[in-house]
C-alpha cells in the first residue's frame, strides 16, 4: 500500500501585483487584468510533499483543486514538479462558496481518495488571507490539525514530526496519521519544473479542456491513460446541495466599497536642506518629536 | 437575545493575551449596544490572577477551564471545550484574536457549529439587514467589516442565519479599555471530564521556544515604517537610525517583510499589527490598504517616496520626494541641530 498525499491547492488572481488597472472605474475588481497563478503557500505545501516523497519510495501525490475548469493549469503545474495525479473539482453549483462550503467540498473528495496518511495544503491564499479552509477541512474529515508548518523532521508509517512556525517562536509537535497540515510561507520554496515530466504530462488535459481540443487525442490517451485528468463534479462526490455554494455559505456579503482615500492636504516638500529643516523644526516646536 | 463570548488567550507568562483584553473592550461595546451580557472563555493551566486580570474589562462571567493539559494550546481539547460550552450556551456573537492560536482555532469550531467566521476584522458593528431574496428582515446583525481581494475593496460580512456570529480581530485593532478596576462578575468552572476525551490529546508537543515581544511597536508614539521601496536591508539602518535619535521604532509593510528587508514581528497592516502613533514616518511605502488600515489612524503622517502619485501621499500631512538615503540623513542631521 502506498503513502498517500493529498495537496490541497488553489488558483488564485495574483493580488500581489495589483496595478492601476484592476478596478474598473465603477469599483469592481477586473479579474481580467490579474494573472490567475499557483496559490504561493500551496506551492510550499506541494514542496513539503514532495520532500516526503524524496524521504521515502512509497509515496504517492495526489493534488485536488477547487475551481472552474482553467483551474487545471494548476494540476498541470504539479505533475511537472512531481505529483502523481490531480483531481478537480468542478461544478457551477460551488459558485459563491465561503471557506465553510468550500471545506466541505474538498474534504468529500479527500474522502473519496480514502485511504490517505496525509493532506497538505498551504496556510492561506492570497485572495482571502482567511486561513480557514486547511482548519475546517481537518475538522470535517475528524482527524487533527498541525497549522503553520514549516518543516518536517521526521515521518513514520504511523506518525509525523513538524515545526511550527508561530507568532512569536516555534513548537515541534508530533501528530499521529492522519493529520492535515498546512504549510508556512517560511517553509522551503518548491522545487521548478522537471523536464523530463514537463514531456510526460504536457498533454495532460481534463475530459472539458480534451472536448475543446482540435486535436484528436484518442488514440494518445488510449496509450497513455495516466495523462487523464479527472473531474469531480456535485454528482460524483454525492454531495447535499444544502451545504455547497450561495445555500450552503453562512457568511453572506452584505456590501462591498471600492477603497476611496480620504484626501488630506498634504504638503509637498521637495529633499531640499532648508525644506527638511523647516519641516524638523515645525516637528519640534508642535512637541510631535522631541 | 444571547450573549458574547471572547475567547481569552493566555501567554507563556500567565497573563490574557493584549489582542483578548482588547476584544473585551470591544466585547463590552457591542454587548452593551445590544443589552446583553459579556462572557469570557479562558482555558489553560491554573493562573491565579485570572479575574483581577478579566474582570476590569467589564466581563460578566469568565467560564474558565483549568487543566496543565490544557497549556500550552493545542487544538482538539481547546476545540471539544468550546464546542461544548458553545451548544450549552449558543452565543449571539463569539470573537477570537487573529493569532497563531485563534486563526487555529475558529475555524476548527466554526466548521463543527456550521456557522459563519470573518477572519482578520478591521471593524465590527451592529446593523440591519433586510434579504431581498427571501423579504426577510434581521435586526442587530454583527456586521463583520474587513479588506479583501488583497485589499482593493472592503466588505462587509454578515451571518444571517447561523449562530454564533464569529469573527477573528488582530492585535491592535482594536482599543484595550478598563471599565473599572472594582468591576466583578461570576466564575462558572467547566468540568472537563467527559467533554473533552484522552484521545484529544494525540498532539504530542516536543520542543516549544516562545519569546516575549521584543519589538513594542504597538506601543510606540514615534514609527520609522519602511517599504519594498526602501530597497535594502542596508538602507533600513537609515531608518533605524532615524527612530533611535527621534526615540521611536521602525516598523515594516507586509511587502518589506516578505522581501526579506526585516523581521516579521514589525510587520503594521492588516495582517500584522495596528499602531496609532504620535508621528509615523512611512518610507517608500505604496501605501496598499492593508498596510494603511494599520496607521490610518497616525496623527501626524510624513511620505518619503520617489514616487508623487504613490497613494500614501493622499493620507499623509506631508509629502517628500526623493530617495531615502538623501532624506533620511537630513532629517537626522536637522533633528540633531535643532532639539534642545
Amino acid at each position: 500500500m502506498s503513502f498517500r498525499i493529498v495537496v490541497m491547492a488553489k488558483q488564485v488572481p495574483d493580488t500581489r501585483n495589483v496595478g492601476k488597472d484592476a478596478m474598473k472605474a465603477d469599483g469592481t475588481v477586473n479579474r481580467a487584468a490579474l494573472p490567475a497563478i499557483f496559490n504561493p503557500e500551496d506551492l510550499n505545501a506541494l514542496e513539503m510533499a514532495l520532500r516526503i516523497k524524496d524521504m521515502r519510495k512509497d509515496v504517492e501525490i495526489v493534488i485536488v483543486t477547487m475551481g472552474p475548469p482553467r483551474a487545471a493549469e494548476i494540476i498541470r503545474e504539479s505533475l511537472y514538479r512531481g505529483a502523481d495525479r490531480g483531481f478537480l473539482i468542478t461544478d457551477r453549483k460551488f459558485a459563491g462558496s465561503d471557506t465553510l462550503a468550500t471545506s466541505y467540498a474538498i474534504s468529500l473528495a479527500v474522502q473519496k481518495l480514502a485511504p490517505y496518511q496525509l493532506v497538505i495544503s498551504g496556510r492561506q491564499a492570497i485572495d482571502g488571507d482567511t486561513a480557514q479552509v486547511g482548519p475546517q477541512t481537518a475538522e470535517k474529515l475528524d482527524i487533527p490539525q498541525v497549522t503553520y508548518a514549516e518543516e518536517v523532521m521526521d515521518v513514520t508509517d504511523s506518525y509525523i514530526t513538524i515545526k511550527r512556525r508561530l507568532e512569536r517562536g516555534i513548537e515541534v509537535v508530533k501528530s499521529p496519521l492522519p493529520s492535515l497540515i498546512t504549510v508556512h510561507s517560511s517553509a522551503p520554496d518548491c522545487r521548478p519544473r522537471n523536464t523530463k515530466l514537463l514531456m510526460r504530462f504536457k498533454h495532460s488535459r481534463t475530459i472539458t479542456e480534451l472536448q475543446e481540443e482540435t486535436k484528436d487525442y484518442t488514440e494518445l490517451y488510449n496509450h497513455r491513460p495516466y495523462l487523464q485528468i479527472d473531474e469531480w463534479t456535485v454528482a460524483d462526490l454525492n454531495a447535499n446541495d444544502e451545504y455547497l455554494g450561495l445555500s450552503g455559505s453562512p457568511t453572506k456579503v452584505k456590501k462591498i466599497e471600492n477603497v476611496v482615500l480620504q484626501q488630506k492636504e498634504s504638503k509637498v516638500l521637495s529633499n531640499n536642506d532648508q525644506e527638511i529643516e523647516a519641516l524638523m523644526k515645525s516637528l519640534i516646536d508642535s512637541h510631535v518629536i522631541g | 437575545m444571547n450573549n458574547i463570548f471572547v475567547y481569552c488567550e493566555v501567554t507563556e507568562e500567565g497573563t490574557i493575551a493584549d489582542v483578548s483584553l482588547e476584544l473585551l473592550s470591544k466585547g463590552r461595546k457591542l454587548a452593551n449596544e445590544l443589552n446583553v451580557k459579556l462572557e469570557a472563555v479562558v482555558i489553560g493551566n491554573e493562573i491565579p490572577t485570572i479575574e483581577e486580570q478579566i474582570f476590569p474589562y467589564g466581563v460578566d462571567v469568565i467560564h474558565l477551564a483549568q487543566d496543565n493539559r490544557l497549556f500550552p494550546y493545542s487544538t482538539l481539547p481547546h476545540a471539544a471545550i468550546i464546542n461544548h460550552l458553545f451548544r450549552v450556551e449558543n452565543p449571539e456573537i463569539a470573537l477570537f484574536g487573529a493569532t497563531s492560536v485563534g486563526r487555529d482555532l475558529a475555524p476548527r469550531i466554526a466548521s463543527a457549529m456550521r456557522c459563519g467566521l470573518t477572519a482578520d476584522c478591521t471593524s465590527l458593528e451592529i446593523g440591519d439587514h433586510f434579504e431581498n431574496k427571501t423579504q426577510k428582515q434581521y435586526k442587530d446583525l454583527l456586521y463583520q467589516i474587513r479588506p479583501a481581494f488583497g485589499g482593493n475593496i472592503i466588505a462587509t460580512i454578515i451571518n444571517p442565519e447561523t449562530r454564533p456570529q464569529m469573527a477573528t480581530v488582530r492585535e491592535g485593532v482594536m482599543k484595550k479599555e478598563i471599565i473599572s478596576l472594582t468591576h466583578k462578575g461570576i466564575v462558572k468552572h467547566i468540568d472537563i471530564h467527559g467533554i473533552v476525551k484522552d484521545t484529544d490529546f494525540v498532539l504530542e508537543i516536543i520542543e516549544r521556544h516562545v519569546e516575549k515581544q521584543k519589538v513594542n511597536i504597538k506601543g510606540a508614539q514615534i514609527i520609522v515604517a519602511g517599504g519594498y521601496g526602501v530597497g535594502t536591508k542596508e538602507n533600513f539602518n537609515y531608518l533605524f537610525e532615524l527612530a533611535e535619535v527621534l526615540q521611536g521604532e521602525v516598523g515594516a509593510t507586509r511587502a518589506a517583510v516578505d522581501g526579506g528587508l526585516i523581521e516579521h514581528e514589525r510587520q503594521i497592516g492588516q495582517t500584522g499589527v495596528t499602531v496609532r502613533p504620535k508621528l509615523y514616518i512611512a518610507c517608500g511605502i505604496s501605501g496598499a490598504v492593508q498596510h494603511r488600515a494599520g496607521m490610518d489612524q497616525s496623527a501626524t503622517i510624513i511620505s518619503i517616496n520617489t514616487d508623487p502619485n504613490a497613494p500614501i501621499n493622499k493620507i499623509a500631512d506631508y509629502t517628500i520626494i526623493g530617495r531615502i538615503e538623501d532624506i533620511v540623513p537630513k532629517m537626522i542631521k536637522y533633528y540633531k541641530a535643532n532639539s534642545k
